[in-house]
């Protein structure tokens, strides 16, 4: 099964453990407010390409993956071409490549047996998923993405249940996303599960906003400073507060 | 056994002069982390600072603190010199103070002129009569020998960077044997070897038997150096202190009689080492001390300085005096050559702050320790003063007592040398092929005449096989030239302090090198896969290109134009090799002009890849700038697909990365992110 490609990334050091090649795919039906890739939000847009010259291009440099690195799906959404995704993993799980997916939650249904049956295969097949909450609250995920979390936050227990890595990723924007409150929220919901890995809390940056111009879209998030890189490690500490607080209800000492 | 060698295992070193067998048998493989480390003492960051007001006072004074002008620099020409004698752990200047250049005019009387007096000052008359009427300078010597070709190549930069002018440097003496043995036991060896020599009185054996005996003078001058500093090192070293600086001798006398073009330490640290885990198991001295002792050394590394023209800076953009030191590596029995040694080394660039010398260089193996690979990376995000190299590949021809001199080239410590030969300009090469010998530039006949280039598009198979035949004229008057230069520089500027730091039979390299790779590669790609129209001139000269369509291009991981550049290299290799080189030097090449680029793009005419006349060639075997579109990894691995062996004498790639974009925090490695609840 062919995929919808938007760009391929040779050294990606930022998007999972170790350099990894990371595979943009094309398509996604989020909104994010502050989105630095709305050139892959298009359903048509991008290239075909095989799952085979994917894992080739791959396995040319695979000298400098192999140390601990890998091959990442990232968007656009992963999780909206999950059959060609399966192909992909399958084929690199037979090279013994460390496969990683970072995708917002948003395409997961446990109402649609069909689509489960796929998810269960695709995640036999996945090493780590990065999984990018974008707000707990449901209402005010709505505002920021056009699109509600229920779901997305029931991937998250899924994943646990299914005992697949997870990293949880956070964009922190200021005077949107960096209220306390949800931040220790969110800590307080992800802290129960047992397959949390990592917490990579990133900085809302401005660098997007450019692309926005070029492709003559409207940019919401015009005015909007760039996030303080001190203040953001504050600010993951809320998160890991939430965090701590239900680990030490779930096991007190 | 001598009473300093007591707890050391003994082996083969202590019957003969082999520092690698004492490493092997002493040093302390170390795999833990950094939290060992110690801070800077006060004396430290008292030197330090007096050193930054001197490098800050040398700014302000136009780059150049002061100069002799009277004393022609040996190792005893000039008394010692401090900071602060007080409280320098580690001696030794070059000349009598901090900052002050010496004077060193064997190499070419003219080019010391022009250095003082491009820096306001000027050299005593009555030393430029006696370099210029009564003792010969090596520049004297090559430019009476060279041939009209060679001059005309010289002054149309086809050959370019020659160190017919200036100390061809790139030779790096066993400065680790003055302090394992002390210097009487080496002036016995030297004896022995000197009495060893053939009975039959040919030019070799004669030019043997001289430089031995300069070769010994320079061991006693070194005595005599050392002891104004109140050191006696005819003995060997006694504790790590000593070692370090009986080590930082050895190189000083280096540095104090040749201006070389690189003049590099060597593999120093794990050698050190061994004295350091003896000192700290018997309590002599404590880290922290020991830190200071390299921080001390490194200090002093740094203060290295040479008087230099505004001209050989821009060519070599800056000052710089490759103080290469090879850190790391991994034994050949699999060992890997770490030692806390190694770390202390990088720590000098926290304890002192970055700095691009020393040239600290990370011998790098994927069988390194993880502890080792996290510290280099982390130190190479905060000060990017760290350069790496590939020990995987280098082991297989040298073994695991090879260093780097200069930016790439690797040699055995002690037992290889180098005859550094600067570089041919293949892309201008391409474009005398084009125009069969006419110069693009002056419009001379420099190369010879062989038919051009006709018709309104260049046909790839006609350009390739008249570039094979220039490139073949290229590397034979190369090659001639570097053998006259050579020849003259023993003759007329011998290295005997560095020499006495080796065998008597050492294996000389030849070195060669090659500018230009990536311009050529793209040419011959535009040619080929494009529609590349020459422009010609009133005269009929080819002197600009009209390309046509899209071409695939170096630094793309595109085998099409990656095999043309791996051709390219093999063609000028094979043509280097045919050739005879002076003193029977194993011929090799290198692909490294990290900073002469920029000139050699100035006297380059337009080229059918795009690029317009006069800009700057990419460094050493880099893609043109902007030009590798895919990637970080597939831009080195087109560099990776040239052939190491018909370029042993390095390859290098110039990378710039921001921090940010190597990992979360400016931390690389996966699990970093881990969650931290503690």
């Amino acid at each position: 099964m062919q995929g919808r490609i938007h760009s391929l990334e040779s050294f990606g050091t930022v998007d999972g453990p170790g350099t990894r090649f990371v595979v943009f795919v094309q398509g996604c039906p989020m909104r994010c407010a502050y989105c630095h890739n709305p050139d892959t939000w298009d359903m048509n847009g991008g290239t075909l390409m095989e799952p085979a010259e994917i894992i080739e291009q791959y396995e040319r440099n695979q000298a400098f993956y192999q140390n601990g690195g890998g091959l990442t799906v990232t968007g656009g959404e992963p999780l909206m071409q999950t059959d060609f995704l399966i192909d992909l993993f399958t084929l690199a799980k037979e090279n013994h490549i460390h496969t990683c997916i970072d995708t917002s939650g948003i395409a997961f249904n446990p109402g649609n047996p069909a689509l489960m049956e796929k998810m269960d295969r695709l995640m036999g097949l996945t090493d780590l998923v990065m999984l990018d909450i974008k707000h707990i609250d449901p209402e005010k995920h709505r505002d920021l993405t056009g699109q509600p979390n229920v779901n997305i936050l029931k991937f998250a227990a899924y994943l646990n249940e299914k005992g697949v890595d997870m990293w949880i990723r956070h964009v922190v924007v200021p005077g949107i996303t960096d209220d306390d409150k949800y931040l220790f929220d969110l800590g307080y919901f992800i802290g129960q599960f047992h397959n949390l890995k990592a917490l990579d809390v990133l900085p809302y940056h401005t660098m997007g906003e450019k692309k926005y111009q070029s492709l003559g879209m409207d940019y919401k998030l015009k005015g909007v400073p760039p996030m303080d890189k001190t203040l953001l490690l504050e600010k993951k500490q809320v998160i890991l507060d939430g965090i701590r607080k239900r680990r030490s209800e779930q096991n007190p000492q | 056994m001598r009473e300093e060698w007591t707890d050391f295992v003994t082996g083969k070193w202590d019957k003969e002069i082999n520092v690698r067998d004492f490493i092997q048998r002493n040093y302390h493989p170390y795999d833990g982390d950094e939290s060992f480390l110690a801070g800077p003492t006060q004396n430290t960051k008292d030197l330090w600072a007096q050193v930054l007001d001197l490098q800050k006072k040398e700014r302000e004074a136009g780059g150049v603190l002061d100069m002799d002008t009277k004393v022609v620099s040996t190792i005893t020409s000039h008394g010692p010199g401090y900071l602060d004698k007080s409280k320098e752990t580690i001696v030794g200047f070059q000349t009598d103070k901090p900052f002050k250049r010496s004077l060193q005019p064997y190499g070419g009387i003219r080019m010391a002129e022009k250095a003082c007096a491009d820096n306001g000052y000027e050299v005593d008359p009555e030393i430029s009569e006696f370099f210029t009427i009564h003792r010969k300078t090596h520049n004297a010597g090559c430019f009476d020998a060279y041939n009209q070709e060679m001059r005309a190549c010289r002054s149309s930069h086809i050959i370019t960077g020659l160190p017919d002018a200036y100390g061809r440097g790139r030779i790096i003496g066993d400065y680790r044997r003055v302090a394992l043995y002390g210097i009487d036991r080496l002036l016995e060896d030297k004896q022995a070897q000197k009495d060893s020599t053939g009975r039959v009185m040919t030019d070799d054996v004669i030019r043997l038997r001289e430089e031995i005996s300069e070769q010994m003078t320079a061991l006693k001058l070194m005595k005599e150096m050392a002891a104004s500093y109140g050191c006696d090192i005819s003995k060997p070293a006694a504790n790590v202190k000593e070692a370090i600086q009986w080590t930082y001798f050895g190189y000083l006398c280096a540095v104090k009689e040749q201006n070389g073009a690189a003049m590099s330490l060597g593999r120093t640290s794990t050698f050190l080492d061994c004295y350091a885990e003896r000192d700290l198991k018997n309590g002599t001295f404590t880290e922290e001390q020991i830190q200071e002792f390299v921080d001390h050394f490194i200090m002093k590394l740094r203060c290295i300085k040479f008087a230099r023209t505004p001209e050989y800076n821009q060519i070599f953009a800056g000052d710089p005096v490759w103080v290469t030191e090879s850190l790391g590596g991994v034994g050949v029995d699999g060992r890997p050559m770490v030692t806390k040694m190694s770390f202390r080394y990088l720590n000098t660039l926290t304890n002192l702050g970055p700095s691009p010398e020393p040239n600290l260089t990370v011998l790098w193996s994927t069988r390194l320790p993880e502890n080792w690979k996290r510290y280099c990376a982390k130190m190479s995000i905060q000060t990017s003063s760290i350069q790496y190299e590939n020990d995987d590949l280098m082991r297989v021809v040298h073994g695991d007592d090879y260093g780097i001199a200069c930016c790439v080239s690797s040699m055995v410590i002690g037992k290889e040398m180098q005859f550094f030969g600067a570089r041919a300009n293949v892309a201008k090469c391409l474009l005398y092929a084009l125009n069969g010998g006419v110069d693009e530039v002056t419009k001379k006949q420099v190369g010879p005449k062989y038919r051009p280039v006709t018709g309104d598009v260049l046909d790839y198979d006609d350009v390739y096989s008249k570039f094979m035949d220039m490139l073949e004229w290229q590397a034979d008057v190369y090659v001639n030239t570097l053998n006259i230069i050579h020849y003259m520089h023993d003759k007329y500027c011998y290295e005997r302090a560095e020499m006495a730091l080796h065998d008597r039979d050492v294996k000389r390299y030849f070195a060669t090198g090659v500018a230009g790779l990536s311009i050529v590669a793209d040419s011959l790609s535009a040619i080929k896969y494009a529609k590349v129209e020459p422009i010609r001139d009133e005269d009929g000269i080819i002197v600009d290109f009209k390309t046509t369509g899209d071409f695939p291009k170096y630094g793309n991981d595109d085998d099409r134009v990656d095999e043309i550049a791996q051709d390219v290299v093999h063609k000028f290799m094979t043509a280097v090799r045919r050739h005879h080189t002076y003193r029977n030097g194993v011929p090799t090449t290198s692909i490294l002009t990290i900073t002469s680029n920029v000139t050699y793009g100035k006297a380059t005419g337009n080229t059918p890849d795009g690029r317009k006349k006069g800009q700057p060639f990419a460094p050493g075997a880099n893609p043109m700038h902007g030009r590798d579109t895919h990637g970080a990894v597939a831009s080195l691995s087109s560099v990776s697909k040239l052939p190491f062996n018909d370029a042993q004498d390095g390859i290098s790639n110039t990378f710039t990365i921001i921090p940010g974009a190597l990992g979360k925090e400016d931390k690389v490695f996966a699990g970093d992110l881990e969650l931290d609840l503690k």
